[in-house]
């Protein structure tokens, strides 16, 4: 199930990356490419839940809407913060907040999601924290509050037991 | 010159706009940690804003496409560098730099 998803993702990409849709000696190349593709990745194993989450899928548009709105929105922020004549516009800080997520692509989402929108980065993972980075008071506020953490899409079906301390 | 124009420039101004403020940004700000989060208006808003000009331009084609792929795999794999660099500073001890009493007195005036 899982391959066959990837092999025709993998051909739609080839398609509408290269744009010849009836020459059939390119396409019969592109489709050769394609199921050596799917072969190597079979072969190497790497085919699973973590590098095609299909999982994922149906949380996905309504993520990417609040994700673009909160990278808009600190962007925004950290314009101001730039351009602001105050001496002192940003109060850069480092803070530690708990990791609610249990499985390694929620925890991954989570901290590429901090990382992403300006004016916080993530620093460390520690267990069961995330170390971060704000540029301001107000930005690690807004991080605090956790709401970013639970618009995290997350399927449990795949959690792992949480490690001790991933490096 | 059409409305979809006049968006598409409007676009590709700002997105120039703003990557040229966040290499302000990143002149003014003090230290490693709070440099990236001005680097990091030029990857994400600045680029959305451009790639959102250049695919109005570009219609409904192929080339709109590429544009899509293009920032799809950027706002995958820009955080993943951003945070390598900032978590390769801190394993080797580089302080961030903090300043809670100056900001405090200063940021009741303006939310």
């Amino acid at each position: 199930m899982r391959t066959l998803l990837y092999s025709l993702v993998l051909l739609a990409f080839w398609l509408l990356l290269s744009g010849h849709f009836n020459n059939p000696l390119l396409v019969g190349l592109g489709l050769g490419s394609v199921l050596l593709t799917v072969f190597l990745a079979k072969r190497m194993n790497i085919l699973d839940h973590e590098s095609f989450p299909i999982q994922l899928s149906p949380k996905l548009p309504r993520f990417s809407l609040y994700l673009l709105k909160e990278i808009s929105l600190s962007n925004l922020d950290v314009l101001r913060r730039i351009l602001s004549l105050r001496k002192n516009p940003i109060s850069p800080r480092v803070q530690t907040l708990p990791l609610p997520h249990k499985t390694d692509l929620g925890r991954v989402l989570y901290a590429n999601a901090i990382t992403l929108t300006p004016g916080t980065v993530t620093l460390e993972l520690q267990g069961d924290n995330i170390i971060v980075h704000a540029l301001s008071k107000e930005s690690a506020a807004s991080l605090a509050t956790g709401q970013m953490a639970a618009a995290i899409p997350e399927v449990p079906a795949y959690a792992n037991p949480a490690k001790g301390s991933p490096a | 010159m059409t409305i979809l124009d006049l968006l598409s420039w409007l676009c590709l101004t700002l997105g120039g706009l703003v990557g040229v403020i966040g290499a302000f940004g990143l002149l003014r700000f003090p230290d490693f940690y709070s440099r990236q989060h001005a680097a990091g208006t030029t990857d994400t808003l600045c680029a959305m804003l451009i790639l959102l000009g250049l695919g109005l331009q570009a219609g409904l084609s192929l080339a709109a496409f590429k544009l899509a792929a293009i920032l799809l795999f950027l706002i995958i794999t820009s955080p993943v560098a951003t945070h390598a660099l900032a978590n390769a500073a801190r394993q080797s001890g580089l302080k961030a730099l903090t300043s809670d009493d100056t900001s405090d007195d200063n940021s009741g005036s303006k939310p």
